[in-house]
């Protein structure tokens, strides 16, 4: 917790989360920077991804609080909200592990339901909408076209008709990333975006967040298991072991840490004093 | 990061071979002339001068070919356009097929419609009625064929009550089975409860009716409202559950309202029902041959038929509505939020989409339209009681939707078509009647396993307009 508070967009203080006897995450405590990459390590089953689901709502922690600040200051304590809320108010956007698109509509379609909220606004909840109101036209245009620059960014323009179930893999982990930027977030909680990418799709992945990282006010928190992605792009580490903080730093640091390098391949038990 | 791609139309889409089949056709029917030509278009007997004569049937000869002819063509027709494998795609793919026919077969569309004013001339109203339905089905297609179809059906059969009546019954599923589908198809909520809106629809018409005396026009949205406010009530406790849970609670739930119907005598009057629901008026002219009656005010002769004329064109409107609106949601954000739920409720909650909100309106939007339909029924039946609102209600109207293909309008409309017709088809083989149904169910579903036709639109384009067709589908969702 050494970094200026003004930085800090993503702040989790002393997070549990039990399932039961079960202590998946044990009184965690990280922050994560605006406009920087935060990346969560561990090996299987550290709890990473229970972390990522109390961010977003899917999970109540059991303790603990997750604060998040807006560049205009506004915060929004997570473990309050419902899961829509978080993704609607305090603006956070999320991918999931095993891809959840919408297989049976198109790329496009997708996109626009990213928007939903905006767009209902416009439609005037459905009832001028129905009856074809400029206003909400003009909304969708601009809708439109949104998801036309995020089609393009990850270079699926000429698929945008295309379900997006019918897509090659990759292009899939691809487009749920542009789904969740669609929704204008300012943290985008990325959950092992690299896993089943070739390693040319995922140098281009990490050209990808590296753009959003430089261009839009997102900033992004990481789980992954690939390691040239975590220490290419991340500026912060955070390692979890058998849901407790092992470690944290600058992914150079990191790399040399006895701790992480234990928890990831095992060493004789006096050789790391715990 | 671009990624080279193949043309996304599907390499199977079924293309209409015209030339080949008529080449087919052709052959077989010349076939048919050598094998036909001396056993049927030759006759032998005994002549007036006691010897055996032959007498030539050209007539007989020529029918027997041509009707080889026409069918070969067909089942050629259907083979290479792979009807059997996928009807709903190739009568698409048969639409602009026969654009391109259009080349030599406007003259001859053309002089049929030419054609037609001589027909009505001659009092042949209902060939003059095909023809158009022929033009107007080859030129745009299946649904504006059946529209217009729906449109005539009260003028070429004027005087056929019982088609009318028929025509009434199956424009009510069909509104019932639009209905259901914002629920089932777009929604993707289970719903073995349907007939329970219906209900309600009905009641709330039948007693406002008949204790405060609204008239239908007051009493269609006042309905539309209850049973889209029964729609609410039901979908608040069902919110967490999904699939198999979710149709038991339904069931369920379908099954209290009528319970509370025949339970509730003092204002239901119980299994005894509403008898002397008032009848509809034209804007306040009522079907009878009183003075200030319909056909008196029009100066028309009195005649019962007015009233059930009157009851095709409103249930085609209501039913039109129906179709209206949905097709206008699903472009909105609100019907795309109900097709995104279909497909994944959490990735919903995790785009920011108040999942609550967005079930509650997909069975209250449903439940509405039920209600309007109710209404409708009270009005038409005059009487209405706990017996018209069982759960096999539901499950028929469930099996149009299912049949004719979740989330498709035509579908949907051609099940209604073809079930309920149906079953007056076969009224006069009763014993068989649900035997024959249930077969052609059953062979629809392994023929058919997504529906009638499981083909999909996208509700908006990047750069092309085009159907998606139902094996994409399936393989995109696995």
């Amino acid at each position: 917790m050494n970094a200026p508070i003004g930085e800090i967009i993503l702040d989790a203080q002393h997070l549990s989360m039990r399932f039961g006897g079960l202590v998946a995450v044990d009184d965690l405590s990280f922050a994560a920077k605006r406009g920087k990459i935060t990346a969560i390590i561990g090996p299987n089953g550290a709890g990473k991804t229970t972390v990522f689901n109390c961010i977003t709502g899917f999970y109540q922690p059991s303790e603990g609080l997750i604060r998040i600040v807006h560049m205009d200051g506004k915060e929004f304590l997570l473990e309050r909200l419902p899961d829509f809320r978080i993704a609607a108010r305090a603006r956070v956007a999320r991918t999931f592990q095993n891809i959840r698109l919408f297989a049976g509509m198109t790329a496009l379609e997708n996109l626009l339901v990213a928007q939903h909220n905006r767009l209902m606004v416009a439609s005037g909840f459905t009832l001028l909408g129905i009856f074809g109101w400029p206003g909400y036209l003009r909304a969708q245009r601009a809708a439109i076209e949104k998801a036309r620059f995020w089609l393009d960014r990850v270079g699926l323009s000429n698929r945008a008709d295309d379900l997006a179930g019918a897509l090659p893999y990759g292009a899939q982990r691809r487009l749920e990333i542009a789904r969740a930027m669609c929704s204008d977030p300012v943290l985008l909680c990325l959950d092992e975006p690299a896993a089943g990418l070739n390693p040319r799709e995922a140098s281009e992945l990490n050209k990808l967040l590296d753009a959003i990282r430089a261009e839009s006010e997102a900033s992004i928190l990481l789980i992954e298991h690939h390691m040239g992605v975590v220490m290419e792009i991340s500026d912060h580490v955070v390692v979890l072991d058998y849901g407790r903080k092992i470690a944290e730093g600058p992914p150079a640091q990191i790399r040399d840490d006895a701790k992480v390098i234990a928890a990831y391949l095992g060493v004789e038990e006096e050789e790391v004093a715990r | 990061m671009a990624v080279p791609t193949k043309p996304a139309t599907s390499p199977r889409s079924a293309k209409l071979d015209v030339a080949g089949a008529l080449k087919d056709a052709g052959l077989t029917a010349f076939v048919a002339f050598g094998l036909f030509s001396l056993m049927l278009g030759l006759r032998t007997e005994t002549g007036s001068t006691g010897r055996l004569e032959i007498f030539p049937r050209p007539g007989l000869l020529a029918t027997a070919v041509a009707a080889v002819f026409a069918g070969r063509l067909m089942i050629a027709l259907i083979a290479r356009s792979r009807v059997a494998a996928d009807i709903g795609r190739s009568l698409q793919a048969m639409t602009p097929e026969f654009k391109k026919l259009d080349r030599f077969a406007t003259p001859v569309l053309l002089s049929l419609v030419l054609l037609t004013p001589v027909l009505l001339y001659s009092e042949h109203y209902l060939l003059a009625g095909i023809l158009v339905l022929a033009y107007i089905l080859f030129r745009w297609g299946l649904a504006p064929a059946l529209l217009a179809l729906a449109l005539l059906l009260p003028i070429l059969f004027y005087s056929n009550r019982y088609l009318l009546d028929l025509g009434i019954l199956v424009l009510t599923y069909i509104m019932l089975g639009w209905g259901l589908n914002i629920v089932v198809g777009l929604a993707g909520l289970l719903d073995l409860g349907y007939v329970a809106f219906y209900a309600v629809g009905a009641y709330a018409y039948a007693l406002l009716a008949q204790n405060f005396g609204l008239s239908f026009w007051i009493c269609l949205p006042l309905a539309g409202i209850l049973a889209a406010f029964w729609g609410v009530m039901l979908g608040f406790p069902v919110l967490r559950l999904r699939g198999d849970y979710l149709a038991i609670v339904t069931l369920a739930f379908g099954e209290i309202i009528r319970i509370v119907i025949v339970n509730w005598q003092s204002l239901t009057n119980g299994p005894n029902g509403i008898s002397g629901i008032p009848r509809p008026s034209f804007f306040g002219l009522p079907f009878n041959d009183s003075e200030e009656g319909f056909a008196a005010h029009f100066g028309l002769e009195f005649n019962p038929v007015h009233r059930i004329i009157f009851l095709f064109y409103l249930i085609l409107a209501l039913a039109l509505l129906t179709n209206f609106v949905t097709l206008r949601l699903r472009r909105l954000p609100i019907g795309r939020a109900w097709e995104a739920l279909r497909e994944d409720e959490i990735a919903c909650r995790s785009l920011g989409i108040n999942t609550t909100n967005t079930k509650l309106t997909a069975f209250a939007m449903g439940a509405m339209f039920g209600g309007f339909a109710g209404s409708f029924f009270a009005t038409r039946q005059g009487f209405i009681s706990p017996e018209s609102f069982v759960f096999m209600e539901s499950a028929l109207v469930l099996a149009i939707v299912v049949l004719g293909g979740m989330g498709s309008q035509l579908g949907v409309a051609i099940a209604a078509v073809v079930m309920i017709g149906g079953f007056e088809f076969f009224r006069q083989f009763e014993q068989f009647r649900m035997l024959v149904f249930g077969i052609a169910m059953v062979s629809i579903m392994v023929w058919r396993p997504r529906g009638l036709i499981a083909t999909r639109m996208p509700s908006v384009f990047l750069q092309e307009k085009k159907i998606i067709p139902a094996d994409i589908i399936d393989e995109a969702r696995q």
